[in-house]
């Protein structure tokens, strides 16, 4: 079999690229997509290549970013344009390939091998793509072009902004085997201090150790990425229907002020879980685990889950259940600064109309709650998110989140970013 | 209607533009008011593509139009039309 030909995508510090093309004014100067301070999500989401070059990294918090370069210019996100943006790349791509895998907004993967006879070979598309992304979007992308994902996804990365990497069966050995093994996918920090103990430092040392000591060095995970290193990643890139397959629904919030108690926690469970379950309702989804995500005000995270009795799409099920998970493993001692809250182990809401009911549950008072919460999923997409709420929450008007329209969006770097908690609240079911 | 004073020192400029939709779902413009309200029927229109106006900043469908013998750029971004300004 002849190998494949694959793209990776990265359109070029996304957000800020955006931003600069709208404000003409603004290109030359330092520019950084940052969140809202006030909600305290005031970290850098983007920023483009001079404010790079001033030491600015993405994460950092506002201020931080200020002492590195005193001149820069701080805009908000704005969300509902990124997503045009993304929907407009897509299109584009949709020209030349049939299997399209996104990752985050800015990146995706593209399988062209099928088009090869039809427009050419993956540098030929590469370019074109390239050349297009430039002049119908008029912002700049960096391909990686190869003979599987992985690879592809380093090329995209070699060489910025606005160039086509192509890493083939015949250069990989050059190209790739001289790079820091952290630059390889998965390869986060911690592995790479482990690596690095182990004496492995470039991608190189990782494709020439022994299979058997890394298996036996990281578990099957040491296996995976000595394939990967060596270029045996078969992974498919994945097409439309496969990447919409949702395998669980969460939402995650920061709140404006740390949560002090039970109270308020259970407040902010009451908002992610109304979310979520009309999220689940939406896609004719039950849950049957449900998922919390605690981080406090030190930043350290954890997160634990828990089976429901019966699979549910309620919003009061699932935030009683992540109030008892909260419950059973939170000691309070520090606040809590984010809370995050997942449906998983999903099934079709038809399936579970024939389990069996429960004889210490009053059955009918559940039907007619499920009928009340599918009621306000109707008004509130006939009125507004805020049109119909919870009395508990007019107990504390700042803690106002609208987790479904505020931020359905999928930061950048899902893997190695320090957003990584910054969780899409939309459908997670994709890498 | 609302009209905002023209910025002079932007290079984008929207206009009010008259357009018809034709039932094979293309849409095409007939004419449009420049900010100083003088208007410009347009003549012929040479080529749609999607394209993005670095010099204005923003992205849409650009119309390529012939105007009292010369070709100008149209662009037409969501809901709105606008122009690029010329030296």
């Amino acid at each position: 079999m002849s190998p494949r030909n694959i793209l990776h995508i990265d359109m070029n510090n996304f957000y800020a690229s955006v931003e600069c093309l709208y404000r003409p004014e603004l290109r030359g100067k330092p520019v950084a997509v940052c969140g809202d301070p006030a909600l305290r999500h005031g970290i850098v989401l983007a920023k483009n290549y001079p404010a790079k070059s001033a030491g600015v990294t993405t994460g950092q918090a506002i201020w931080q970013a200020r002492q590195k370069c005193p001149d820069l210019v701080v805009l908000p996100p704005n969300f509902a344009r990124y997503l045009n943006f993304a929907r407009l790349a897509r299109n584009i791509y949709a020209d030349y390939a049939s299997r399209i895998e996104a990752f985050g907004l800015d990146e995706a993967w593209l399988d062209v091998t099928d088009s090869k006879s039809l427009i050419g070979d993956g540098k030929e598309i590469a370019d074109r793509i390239r050349a297009r992304i430039r002049s119908e979007l008029g912002i700049t992308a960096s391909v990686g072009v190869s003979f599987n994902k992985v690879f592809a996804k380093l090329g995209s990365d070699m060489k910025k902004p606005d160039a086509t990497t192509v890493i083939s069966v015949l250069n990989y050995k050059e190209k790739v085997w001289p790079l820091p093994v952290q630059e390889l996918l998965y390869v986060g920090r911690a592995t790479r201090k482990k690596l690095n103990r182990k004496n492995i430092f470039t991608i190189g040392d990782l494709a020439r150790a022994d299979q058997r000591f890394l298996t036996a060095a990281f578990g099957k995970w040491g296996g995976v990425l000595h394939d990967f290193a060596n270029g045996r990643d078969d992974a498919p890139v994945s097409d439309f229907v496969e990447s919409s397959v949702i395998k669980s629904i969460g939402n995650s919030t920061t709140t404006p002020r740390d949560l002090m108690n039970e109270q308020d926690v259970r407040l902010v469970f009451y908002v992610l879980a109304e979310s979520v379950a009309a999220r689940l309702r939406e896609h004719g989804f039950r849950c049957r685990t449900v998922q919390v995500h605690i981080r406090d005000n030190g930043l350290f995270t954890f997160e634990r889950q828990g089976k429901l009795a019966r699979p549910t799409s309620l919003s009061s099920d699932i935030a009683a259940k992540a109030a008892d998970i909260f419950r059973e493993n939170y000691t309070w001692e520090k606040p809590v600064r984010t809370l995050g809250l997942r449906g998983c182990d999903l099934v079709p809401a038809g399936v579970t109309d024939n389990t069996q009911i429960d004889i210490f549950m009053d059955e009918i008072r559940r039907q007619k709650q499920e009928r009340l919460e599918e009621t306000l999923d109707v008004l509130r997409r006939r009125y507004g998110y805020y049109c119909l709420q919870r009395a508990v929450l007019l107990s504390d008007r700042p803690m106002h989140i609208n987790p479904r329209d505020d931020h359905v969006i999928h930061p950048a770097g899902v893997f190695n970013s320090p957003l990584k908690d910054r969780e899409t609240p939309g459908k997670d079911g994709a890498p | 209607m609302i009209r905002r004073m023209p910025d002079p020192s932007a290079q984008k400029v929207y206009v009010q533009v008259t357009a018809v939709f034709y039932p094979d779902g293309r849409l095409l413009p007939v004419s449009f008011v420049w900010e100083d309200g003088q208007s410009y029927g347009i003549d012929r229109v040479l080529g749609t593509i999607r394209a993005a106006s670095l010099k204005a900043g923003g992205t849409g469908i650009r119309y390529t139009c012939m105007v009292r013998g010369r070709g100008i750029h149209l662009y037409f971004e969501e809901d709105r039309w606008f122009m690029e300004r010329r030296e």
